[in-house]
Order: C-alpha cells, then structure tokens, then sequence
C-alpha cells in the first residue's frame, strides 16, 4: 500500500446516537483524522445494504454504519 | 451574552489557570470558562474572583482576541424582578465532604478520592480523557474500594442519620464500567465494602447481581482506619470482617462513596421564602402532597426533598410541574402570542434554485477551512444560483439576508454549511417559513462540529472534506421535496385506567388543571391496595385522606367514575384514541386524547413458611388488617417475627420489592410502642430503609426491635413444635443456630404485576421480563410508556410507596396535560410513505419496531385489487427499517429516501 494512502470512508450515522457523538466529539475538539465523510440517517437500521455496496463499488474504501 | 458563540478562543487565550471545579479540582480550567461542554446556553464566562483584570486591573486578553465583541468587563450582578404565580426550587444537594472524617484522612492520602472525583476520572471529559489512573503517581490501579455510606448512615462521625439512596448503585456502577477506562489486559480486583446493599430500583437488584457474577467481591464491614501505603502510593484498609478478625489490606485506590446532603444555602432560601426545612435541612413536604413546600404556591423537586435519585427527581419535576400548572390554570394561555407566517410558496414544479450560506462561524470555521475557496466551488455546482459567505449565520440579521435573496433571485432550496443540524436546523426552517417556503427545502453540512472542530491540526484535508460535504448536501437539497406535518385534532379528554391511589390522584390532577376524564376500575369500590395500610413512613394515616380523595374524585364534575369496567379493546393514537369499556353487559365507546395507566400490583401469596397451613403465619397486608381490627392484640402477645424478602430477591422474582422493608419497621415500631417488653425478631437480607425512611430502622433498633440477618441459601425453617410456632435461623454475629417462639410470623411477601398482561396488550406497552410495564426511558422519562400519549403510574410501573405512586400520579397527569392542552398536535414530518413500486409483499410490516405498518387491500385503476402496505404517521417514528428491508424501493422515509442517500454517496465518489 502506498506510503501516503488516504483511504476515503462513507460514514452513515444514526441522528440520534452517533451523529450526536460526533458533534459532541467537536464541542470537546476531540481530533481525528479527516477521512470520513459522514452522511446523517434517522436511524443505522435505515441505511439499505445496496447503499453500502453502492459506496464500495464507487470506490470508498471503507464504509462505516455506526448507531 | 448574545454575543458569545462558544469558540473558546477566550478561554484559549486567557492566561489565568483556576482549579476545574467541575472536574472536582482534579484538572484546571481558564479564569473565562464554560463550566461543562454540554452546558446550556453554551456562552463562557469570567470568574471574576479569578479573572486578572477584575482582581488587577491588567490584562483583557479575552477582550483583544474575542472575534464576536462579546467581553463586557462591566456586566455586573443584576436584581431582576419577575412576577410569577408560582415557584419550583431545584437547588439539589451538595455532596457529603469526607476531610471532616480523620479516620479516612481523605486530606492526606491522594489515592482516596470521593465517588465524584472518581466519577470525572472515569470520564471522556475528565482530567484524563477517561483512561482511568490513580492520583499519587498517574498509575492504573488494579485494585479498588469502595467504602459505602460515607456520610450516610452515621449518627457517630457526622450527623447524617438517613440513607442517601443511590450510593450503592453508583458504587456497582462505578465498578463494572471501571474496566471499559483501563488498557485492555488489566487484571482487575473490587471490593465494595458496605453495611446493606440497597439496590431497591427497578433492575437494580439483576444489576446488583451481575456484578457479583463478574467478580466485584461485596465486602461486608464498616472499615475504621485508612492509612497510607509505601511512599504515600495506595491505601490500607483495616477492617473487622464478619468471624471477627482485623484484617490489613492494601489497595491501588480507594472511593469513598459520599453521601448527599441538604444543599449549601438551603436554610437562606428556607428563609427568604418562608418555608419549614425537615430535621436534615431537606424541605419538609408530606406523603399526600410530595412536592408541596410549607408555602403555598412553592414547590420543591429533586434531592433538595430528601436524597433521590434520576428517575425519582425526574418524576417529580414533572409532578412540581403538575402542581404549578394546576394552580395557575386559570391563568393558562392568557401570556402567549401566536406568530404568524407568509402563505407557502409551492415549488413541487420548479426546478431547484439552490441559495447556499457558508459560515466562518467568527472564525470557529474560517481559521481551520479556507471558506473562502468553500465560496468558490459551491458556485460551480450544479443548481446552484447564490452563495454567500457569513461571520454568523445563526445571528438574526443574517435570517433576514437570507430571506432577501430567497426572493431575490427566487430559490426554492437553502444549504447552509455550518454548525450542525441538531441545533440549528430548526431556526433555519423557520427562516424558510418567514420567507413563504416550506421548511424541509433546507440541508445543513456539518463543517463545523464535525470538521473544523475535529481536524484543527490539517487545514487541508478540512477543506476538502468541507466541499465533500457542501456537494452531499447540494445533492441531497436537490431532491428535498416540500413536506407537511401531520396535523390531528386532539382529543381533549383523558382516559385513566385503574383506580388506586395512582389513579384517583391521576385523574384528579388532571381535572384540577382544567380536563375531563374518564376513571374505570374493574372493581366496585375505588382506593386499591391502599386500604391495606395504615400509615405512610412520615405517619401521616392514609384512611382518611384516601375517604376524602374517593369523595373528591367521585363528586368532580370532570370526572366522571365507572365502576366495575374493564377495557376490553383500544385503537388509535396519540391524541386520538379510541377505547370500548364493558361496564357488566353494557359496552361503551370512549374517546380520548391521552390515557394513564395505573392498574396496580397484588400481594404475592407466600408458599412457604407455612403460610396458608397455620393461621398465625400471615402476608404483611393481613397482619396490618388484624392489627387493625384488633384480632391481634400487641399487649397481650409475647413475640412477634417478620420475615423480609418472600418471594423477592429470588431466582424467580429477582427484583427488590422495594416498600416492604419500611412497612415491616412501621409495623415493628408499633408493636414496640404498644407493648415494650414483646418481643420483635426481624429476619432479613438487606435492611432497605432508603432515604429518610432510615430514620424508621434506627427507631427500630433503638425501641429493642431484634434483627437477624439471613442468607438466600440459609433461608429461616419455620415449624409447628406441640402446636407452637417455631422460627429457626442462624445468627450471623454469633454462629449459632437461633430458635425462636412466635405468637405471629409475618411474611414481608412481594409485590407482583398481576394485572399487566391485558392492558399492556391492548396499548402495544412493552414490560420487563419481570413484568411490569417500561417506561420510554429508565431514567429520562419515567413516567411515559413506549406508545406515545400513555402514561403509567403507581405499582404497574415498579413496586413503590405511596408517596412515590401520588408524585408519579401527578406527573403522569401533568406529561398527559401537554397533550390535552392543545387543539390540534403538529407530528414531525420525517416519516415513512409507500410508493408505487409497493407489492404489498409485507417484508416491512415485521421489522417496524413501532408497529406502523399494515397490509390493506386497494382497488387499481383497472379495478383489479391488490394488496399494499399502509403506513399510519401518527405510530411511524421514522427510522427507516421499512426502507432498507424493502427490495423494491415500495417505502421509504421522507428526507431520507433511497434517491437522497444514493445521491450523496454518488456525488461523493462520482470522481
């Protein structure tokens, strides 16, 4: 794998869980690196599979489905 | 203040370090601080005890780099004058300060913090980022104590006679989620050294019991010294186990487990507001009305009425509540204005014209994303026709930029690349409806919590995740369509099921504050299981008071009472139910918006201890009748026994019921009043008199009352010797089998939800696998059941006082109110829809958790039927189970359909 690989990761998060997780993770400016790109759900059940797939076909190299 | 946008920047700047009192001194904050991440409103603020300028007069750091103007070093304290009907007092408590205690040399040893300390070592936002170390040297401890009831329980050291409640629970709490804050291979020894374990709330005992099974070790004893290790690093613990032996161990770390008192101040606000504290400067409130102060008109909630814990002061905030609103409610309404909005434009035909707001946010955004370039490519998107960078664009003048250029250049779709959408969504769709456009046309990115905050160290990178950002939401924006919230007539009329004390205080409350309802009880005679006692722990005499609620409930021109009815069949929803009742033959319709349920528990009969084969050997309940009616005569009798925990805490009921504890030291106490020299043996388990009711057990004990402990595998035999009742158990203390002669055996029997399968059938209610109906959340909401617009209160709900049963009555009341006191109830829009591809196939119907769904049969426009799937709004939450296990794309999730989530991804990778 090349040395500066960035891999670029499609993140569904549950409104109500995580996607409030990751906004208290800025009030406390906790960093991490800037590779996901998250994408706001009501609910992780809600995400369809095809969806993941989808994002994996089109090239992301991680999908994280996190509730 | 209005000023303030919480970057922090003040506080970054600021040079002055001040001890973290929040962190309870164990880390430093800025003398401008928030006191808490997630404090509301989040605006920082000068301790100006502390801050340079206010005590020097030299520095204004924060002044020179707040990039909003928003220092005012003149703000000054100011009396402001409020008219008001009523007054709520939450000043909750303050907690017990172990440096008075010498023996614990809490002072002088580091690695003997508080339960509190403890409680910010453990957490993310702590003095260590959650990763647990003890404080001497910043090692991981691998051996912790506790030590329970810590100024609590203590008549001797300080004067804290009662129980504070929740320390037990905290301290099992702190032990299991303890190993979650050490490296993953630590091997790890606890011991909680206490007097009695009181986990009397609901799953608190499995709770309990978990942690036994996971290797916390219960120690019980009452350690008298601490003493410090080698090189003042851990701690030794002496203690007297229970053979009696003095045992010296040495642990990493020890938590006291402090107990909660009167808060600072309360005999000041006593003072000025002119009610009576109790003899623990708690406020004094009676049984009958749990949060009404000495005052008229002033109310208490929350631990400033005597230790508590979430769920009880959350309970009674609602009930605090309750009460206020009931004495105002002539008065209900007459403040408010109504706003107004422009007719809605509609846009369903139009192609989008997308408006996109970008905010430096001060320079929360702008110092780490370069917005500058965010302005630029947003204009190169497609549908995109104005884009405009703000400094703020939460502050209202920015609101009525944006409604200028909606109209301006006709948009019919806002992005705004901001902060996030769980706080500041809603202001922007009201923004959309000001501007006459439906408010689900705007999408927020997230580029500040979730990107400038989060990847300070890499403007780059945040950057270009900004415009991924911006780009998703553009696409998503695109295909938002106009929504409508659902709109129902509510209701206006309550429906209370069961009338025990919950029930008649239920529907009472709700009359009071203006209501009608309806009451059944499916016997003939209302009051319950409250006819079986004879006073509340505070002694106040429950038959009176209970004749003249009956009177009162019966006698309401908004009440109306059906006797001996049962529900037999409900539908509807929140707001609008439906229900028929069978009052003997006669069936009958009953609508309502709200129904509270409170149908009860019964007294489990014992099957052991020779109940029902001798007729000395009776339930609690029953001795309390025959003291009553005099059949048991306490002077002439010699002995007396009360068994505790029958038919509770066992394998097959392993919850605490909770009541019986305090009701057996009632009873007890009276004997003892009545005849000093019979003799009282209490056998028990766990003394559970929690909160101010542990005045009762040191009664008890100090009239002569006897209590033997037992085990749950060495229970107590009770046998007929020549016809005498004889109890046998072993004395703990002294190890030696105990025999005793007994006039009366009275078994503190269980409660046991009896009456819970029909109703929480009939309402889709969920219950716990003991049976008794869940509340929507265990400690948020614990007096809302899982199906929106019911309420549950008294014994169904959890065993507890009667004290407890009227405020969560009155609470249930007052949650029901806020449905009752509207017209019409606006539901949220994010909700599921069937589409043409629906085949009816049903593959949704099992998944919705909330029972949404259903198979209908519709008729094509060839008039072919077919079968199709409907979704009533008024039950669907919204969380898409339906969406991702349809295949054919047949339902979906408005604002969250297929096209929009595909869209996001395909805008994202497209490159």
């Amino acid at each position: 794998m090349a040395e500066n690989f960035e891999p670029v990761i499609v993140g569904f998060l549950c409104n109500w869980c995580a996607y409030a997780g990751a906004d208290l993770a800025g009030v406390s400016r906790l960093q991490y690196p800037p590779n996901m790109r998250p994408i706001r759900v009501m609910c992780s059940g809600m995400v369809p599979p095809e969806s993941v797939i989808q994002a994996l076909k089109l090239g992301a190299d991680g999908v994280m489905v996190m509730g | 203040m209005d000023k303030c946008i919480a970057c922090g920047l003040c506080a970054q700047k600021c040079p002055k370090k001040v001890d973290d009192e929040f962190n309870m001194g164990l880390s430093k904050r800025k003398a401008i601080y928030i006191k808490y991440g997630q404090s509301v409103p989040l605006k920082y603020a000068i301790d100006p005890e502390n801050c340079i300028y206010l005590t020097r007069g030299k520095c204004r750091a924060c002044e020179k780099f707040c990039p909003t103007g928003a220092i005012n070093f003149d703000d000054k304290e100011e009396i402001i004058q409020l008219n008001v009907g009523a007054i709520i007092t939450a000043p909750g408590f303050k907690p017990f300060d172990p440096s008075i205690l010498d023996s614990y040399a809490y002072d002088k040893i580091p690695d003997v913090v508080t339960s509190l300390e403890y409680e910010r070592l453990l957490s993310a936002g702590g003095p260590y980022m959650g990763h647990l170390v003890r404080p001497s040297d910043e090692q991981e401890p691998k051996k912790i104590a506790w030590i329970q009831c810590v100024g609590s329980r203590d008549t001797n050291k300080c004067s804290n006679e009662f129980c504070s409640s929740v320390c037990c629970m905290y301290a099992i709490k702190q032990a299991l989620v303890t190993k979650e804050h050490l490296s993953g291979d630590t091997e790890l020894k606890q011991s909680i050294f206490y007097m009695d374990i009181r986990t009397h709330g609901k799953e608190f005992e499995r709770y309990y019991e978990d942690a036994k099974e996971k290797g916390v070790e219960f120690v019980r004893a009452r350690p008298h010294t601490l003493e410090p290790g080698k090189d003042n690093r851990g701690v030794i613990i002496r203690y007297v186990d229970e053979d009696g032996n003095v045992i010296n161990d040495e642990y990493d770390m020890v938590v006291l487990s402090v107990g909660l008192e009167a808060p600072k101040g309360a005999k000041d606000l006593s003072n000025i507001m002119g009610f009576d504290l109790d003899e623990y400067n708690f406020a004094k409130t009676s049984s009958f009305n749990t949060v009404q102060t000495s005052k008229k008109g002033i109310y208490v909630t929350g631990a400033f009425g005597g230790p508590k814990d979430i769920p009880q002061a959350v309970t009674e905030a609602s009930t605090a509540a309750a009460e206020a609103a009931k004495l105002l409610s002539k008065a209900r309404g007459t403040l408010t204005k109504k706003k107004t909005y422009p007719k809605e434009i509609d846009v369903t035909c139009e192609k989008p014209r997308i408006g996109v707001i970008i905010c430096s946010c001060g320079i929360n955004i702008s110092n780490v994303v370069d917005v500058k370039e965010l302005v630029e490519f947003a204009k190169t998107l497609p549908n995109v026709e104005y884009v405009e960078n703000t400094m703020f664009s939460c502050s209202t003048d920015t609101q009525y930029l944006i409604i200028e250029k909606i109209k301006e250049y006709n948009l019919n779709r806002l992005v705004v690349a901001a902060c996030t959408p769980r706080t500041h969504e809603p202001l922007f769709q009201e923004t959309l409806r000001d501007a006459g456009l439906n408010e689900f046309l705007v999408e927020m990115a997230n580029i500040r919590n979730q990107n400038s905050w989060v990847h300070q160290n890499d403007p780059k990178a945040a950057t270009e995740k900004a415009k991924d950002q911006i780009k998703m939401a553009i696409a998503k924006a695109t295909l938002n369509s106009p929504l409508k919230r659902l709109k129902i007539k509510v209701n206006q009329k309550a429906l209370v099921i069961g009338g025990g004390v919950s029930g008649i205080v239920s529907a009472l409350t709700l009359a009071n504050l203006g209501y009608e309802c309806i009451l059944i009880e499916k016997h003939s005679k209302l009051g319950g299981n409250a006819w079986n006692l004879e006073t509340t722990y505070k002694k106040e005499k429950i038959r009176p008071w209970l004749n003249a609620q009956i009177n009162r409930v019966e006698n309401h021109p908004k009440i109306e009472v059906l006797k001996n009815t049962e529900l037999k069949e409900v539908t509807g929803t929140i707001g609008n139910f439906e229900a028929k009742v069978q009052s003997g033959d006669e069936i009958r319709n009953i609508g309502f918006g709200a129904a509270i349920v409170c149908v009860g528990a019964t007294e489990y009969k014992p099957t052991e201890y020779l109940y029902g084969e001798d007729p000395r050997v009776l339930t609690s309940f029953e001795f309390e009748a025959k003291l009553r009616e005099k059949i048991i005569a306490p002077e002439k009798i010699n002995s007396v026994v009360f068994i505790q925990c029958v038919g509770s805490r066992d394998k097959e009921r392993p919850y605490c019921s909770r009541v019986c504890c305090t009701h057996t030291m009632e009873k007890a106490i009276r004997l003892k009043e009545k005849n000093p020299d019979l003799q009282v043996f209490v056998l028990y388990r766990d003394i559970r008199t929690y909160g101010t009711r542990e005045k009762l057990y040191k009664k008890a004990r100090d009239l002569g009352v006897i209590f033997i402990r037992y085990t749950l595998s060495n229970k107590p035999e009770v046998r007929l010797e020549n016809g005498d009742l004889v109890v046998l158990t072993t004395d703990p203390i002294i190890k030696l089998p105990v025999k005793i002669h007994a006039d009366y055996l009275c078994l503190a029997s269980a409660i046991i939800p009896t009456n819970n399968i029909e109703i929480s059938d009939l309402f889709k209610l969920s219950k716990n696998t003991d049976g008794f109906i869940n509340e929507a959340h265990p400690k948020l909401r614990p007096v809302d059941a899982t199906t929106d617009g019911v309420f549950l209160a008294g014994l169904c709900n959890y065993p507890k006082s009667i004290d407890e049963s009227i405020a969560q009555a009155e609470a249930a009341a007052g949650r029901a109110s806020i449905i009752l006191s509207k017209d019409y109830m606006e539901l949220d829009a994010i909700k599921s829809f069937v589409s043409d591809n629906c085949d009816g196939c049903g593959l949704c119907v099992d998944v919705c958790p909330y029972s949404a769904l259903s198979i209908v049969e519709i008729q094509d426009q060839d008039g072919t039927i077919k079968k199709r799937i409907s979704a009533d709004p008024a039950l669907c939450k919204g969380c898409g189970l339906c969406e991702a296990t349809c295949p054919k794309g047949g339902i979906l999730v408005h604002g969250f359909t297929l096209d929009q989530i595909e869209a996001q991804i395909q805008t994202l990778l497209a490159n």
